[in-house]
């Protein structure tokens, strides 16, 4: 089983736009959206739902006031600044609160509960791209990495029992938490770039962050057009990083005009963009093929 | 006055508008880059003579010599930092919040306090006086709120010394980081696309911050570019569409080059002007409070 995981750093580089396409252009995969925060692949998949479920991690204090005889103990030992005095007893902010026990562990009135939090729902789906698996965290949760290990396990579960060989991931941006999660046995990561400052900046570093793990990488540099000096300097540092540059695509309105249309921008009428979307998910096949998971993986079976 | 620079979406402009309004702030003003995953605002700010300053977490450092091996401490850790396999308490200071807890409960002092380097704290100055400070996650950290934290101690310690307004911005997104990121602001500025996704995540951040009960306007980018979806919702919602910028290849080739806004045209300097003057007014009267 191979899977690209798209990801970029920087927000706005294209990460959804370009998955859809090749959700359309690949013949059999799952999909899966790991930006659990913002999640946006749906827009233009459309999923149908299949079945769906409450995303629990981590736990959550909670002070029980008949219990609580006001000793402070709980707010002296919290280290997130969770726990404020409310009259004669505590309260704990769900907010802050990090769920780590240790105000539950050292309550001399054992008056602190200890239930596990609700950050989330998954979904499963069906799509006109095929199976489809996502989910959408709750506003200012914590754990989004929990909840894209969950996605990505639900997502091999569905292509092997659906004897489907790939899964295509789109990613959420930054280097954080989330994105590290997604990496996990990825057997290629396409970072998509622009070329301007910031994203020659972000894309330095989700690179970086994929050699940390030792995760192979490849580039698309989008909107490649806006500024020659720019993506000339995105082409350098990928050869000095020896990381292949797949492809550049042009600032192009045809990718916002799908969007609204809610279609992938390789469906509908052919259009110059589109064909060279076609072209660099072509020209990215051998890059999968010689990943040295995947490699390990067949070896293994 | 502090003013947080959000979105859902990202690349729906954040760090420009930040950068804009920093550019042409009437009163002195503090630049907050939160964005500590992919900071991105001293590229445009270009603050100079930049001093950094590694950031830590309180993780437990082992001494066998005491450790009696009965297990309270990976009993209590949440967050699998601490597990005791046979004859050995393994410590993965990686996966460790912070919490404290383990060496608060050790019954026999055997957890001391180490350190890990959650990243740096960037301060600096531009050539127009503007303060920068930025938080900078280390590569391969995957926890920003308490680098987050931080910044926001260096934050409020800066604004104490001598009054100034701040600009924030903030990460992408709306879950912890974000929220973060915005707690301490008199108003919240969304940023958005006339798009489909850009009207999804402007939705989802509208949801996420209404709670917190403070001001919150709209500046739409690439105006001209999608549809008018958003412009209903922000109707529909009372939320003050406050500028917008109109989608321009001379204004995305700027930015491409590491331009400020207000410096490409008198146009672009007066939207920013006025974005400017109508956040005031917005801080002062509250307007633009919706209530959950």
């Amino acid at each position: 089983m191979r899977e690209l995981v798209v990801i970029s750093g920087k927000g706005g580089t294209g990460k959804t736009s370009l998955t859809a396409a090749f959700a359309h252009l690949a013949e059999k995969n799952v999909l899966c959206d790991l930006d659990v925060d913002a999640p946006d692949l749906h827009l233009i998949a459309e999923p149908t739902l299949q079945r769906s479920g409450p995303f629990l991690a981590g736990h959550l204090a909670e002070i029980d006031p008949t219990i609580c005889t006001g000793c402070g103990t709980c707010k002296e030992v919290c280290a997130y600044g969770a726990i404020h005095q409310e009259e004669e007893h505590f309260v704990v902010d769900s907010r802050h609160c990090e769920g780590c026990k240790v105000c539950v562990a050292l309550c001399p009135e054992q008056a602190i509960d200890f239930p596990e939090r609700l950050c989330g729902t998954w979904y499963e789906s069906d799509t006109r791209f095929g199976p489809m698996v996502h989910a959408q965290l709750d506003p200012g949760q914590e754990n989004s990495g929990k909840l894209v290990t969950l996605l990505k396990a639900k997502a091999r579960e569905r292509a092997s029992q659906l004897g489907l060989e790939l899964i295509l991931s789109d990613g959420a941006p930054g280097i954080g938490c989330p994105v590290i999660s997604s990496l996990s046995q990825a057997s290629l990561v396409l970072l998509v770039t622009e070329p301007t400052p910031s994203g020659l900046h972000d894309l330095e570093r989700v690179a970086e962050l994929c050699r940390t793990f030792r995760i192979r990488s490849a580039v698309l540099i989008n909107k490649a057009d806006l500024s020659p000096e720019y993506e000339a300097a995105i082409q350098v540092f990928c050869q000095a990083r020896e990381i292949p540059v797949v492809g550049s695509l042009p600032h192009d309105s045809a990718v916002t005009k799908a969007m609204v249309r809610g279609q992938a921008v390789t469906e509908g009428p052919d259009t110059p963009f589109g064909t060279k979307v076609r072209q660099i998910w072509t020209d990215l096949q051998p890059l999968f093929e010689a990943s040295p998971s995947s490699l390990s993986k067949e070896s293994k079976s | 006055m502090i003013v947080a620079i959000a979105s859902g979406k990202g690349g729906t402009g954040k760090t420009t508008v930040s950068a804009a309004l920093a550019s042409i702030w009437k009163r002195p003003v503090l630049a907050v880059d939160m964005d500590v995953e992919e900071p991105n605002l001293h590229l445009f700010l270009k603050p100079g003579s930049v001093r950094i300053e590694p950031v830590y977490l309180e993780v437990p450092v082992l001494d066998k010599a005491l450790c009696k091996l009965c297990g309270a401490c990976a009993e209590l850790c949440q967050f699998k930092a601490i597990s005791l396999m046979g004859a050995h308490l393994l410590i993965f200071p990686d996966m460790c919040h912070g919490c404290g807890g383990c060496m608060r409960i050790c019954p026999e002092g055997a957890l001391q306090k180490g350190q890990r380097e959650l990243g740096v704290v960037e301060t600096g100055m531009t050539a127009d006086g503007i303060p920068c400070l930025t938080g900078r996650l280390r590569i391969g950290e995957a926890m920003s709120p308490p680098l987050m934290g931080k910044v926001r101690q260096r934050m409020q310690a800066m604004a104490e010394k001598e009054i100034r307004d701040i600009i924030i911005d903030a990460p992408p997104g709306v879950s912890c980081p974000a929220m973060t990121a915005v707690q301490d602001a008199d108003v919240i500025l969304l940023v958005t696309e006339p798009t489909p996704f850009g009207l999804h995540d402007l939705r989802l951040a509208w949801q996420a911050f209404r709670p917190l009960g403070k001001p919150m306007g709209v500046v739409i980018n690439r105006a001209g570019v999608g549809d008018d979806q958003v412009h209903s919702f922000c109707q529909e919602k009372n939320l003050p569409l406050l500028v917008e910028i109109p989608f321009r290849r001379d204004i995305a080739e700027h930015y491409a080059h590491g331009g400020i806004l207000p410096q490409l045209d008198a146009g672009m300097k007066a939207t920013f002007e006025e974005l400017a003057e109508r956040l005031e007014r917005m801080a002062t009267e509250g307007v633009g409070v919706s209530h959950a």
